[in-house]
């Protein structure tokens, strides 16, 4: 049997903060599991698919306020479980540090952006435009 | 065939290339997202300006690469389903390979469920009715 040695890690203090980045990454998965599979099976496979999208349906579904809470928890609970996993994969991958810096503000930079604009539409929405 | 190493779930075989494709998806799905709430913003500029973009989505090229998207997506899910058992089940490192295999296996089976209804139109368009 072969030993493994410890993982290789920066020394550096532990915060708790990695930890409830662990625990956030599952509850949020679980969540996302429901609200995104659920997602896909609505716009992609059930009646039609994508093919009955347009204006006029996402107008129908987010007179609902159910479905526009189902999209703000959707895309606030991806959109942060995917910069967490992305700020993982920069911290894995990007050795210099200015090339971490930089690439992680670019990220929080764009996360920010996203759920801002998201929120906006949600929330701002008016079905009756047309 | 080397044995994996002992005391390690992502160093070697199934723990470790399911590991490689939780991060391969985890990060094609980020730049979708990011594409696709975009698009979405679009019913707030006007209905027509929506539908223009939206029908890019209907093309039998793009549909294809949805079909793609909903495979990264759904073995992104069902591993991150795994892992979790892994994590809290008590039983879950002991079976962590058979999870393997029975995540693939459903995937598989849900892909080729959704085949149909994803891919019809575009089959229908490109080989005639």
């Amino acid at each position: 049997m072969t030993v493994i040695e410890a993982p290789r890690s920066r020394a550096r203090s532990r915060t708790s903060f990695e930890m409830y980045s662990w625990i956030f990454m599952r509850m949020s998965g679980l969540l996302l599991v429901v609200l995104v599979l659920g997602h896909l099976l609505i716009m992609n496979v059930l009646d039609g698919g994508v093919q009955r999208v347009n204006w006029g349906f996402v107008a129908g579904r987010w007179a609902s306020p159910f479905w526009r809470t189902w999209d703000l928890m959707q895309l606030w609970l991806a959109e942060l479980h995917g910069t967490n996993g992305l700020r993982t994969v920069i911290n894995d991958y990007a050795v210099r540090d200015s090339t971490r810096f930089w690439l992680k503000m670019l990220l929080y930079t764009s996360a920010f952006l996203v759920l801002v604009l998201g929120t906006l539409v949600i929330f701002t929405f008016d079905p009756s435009m047309k | 065939m080397a044995k994996a190493p002992a005391g390690t779930l992502y160093r070697g075989r199934q723990g470790m290339w399911s590991w490689v494709a939780h991060r391969v998806t985890g990060v094609l799905v980020f730049f979708f997202l990011f594409a696709h709430v975009l698009d979405t913003a679009l019913v707030r500029v006007s209905p027509d300006t929506y539908d223009k973009v939206i029908a890019t989505y209907k093309t039998p090229i793009v549909n294809l690469l949805e079909f793609g998207l909903i495979a990264a997506v759904l073995y992104h899910a069902l591993n991150g389903l795994r892992i979790m058992a892994i994590d809290f089940w008590e039983k879950g490192p002991r079976y962590q390979r058979q999870l393997t295999y029975a995540v693939l296996t459903l995937w598989f089976l849900l892909m080729a469920g959704a085949a149909q209804p994803v891919l019809a139109h575009t089959f229908r368009q490109v080989f005639g009715s």
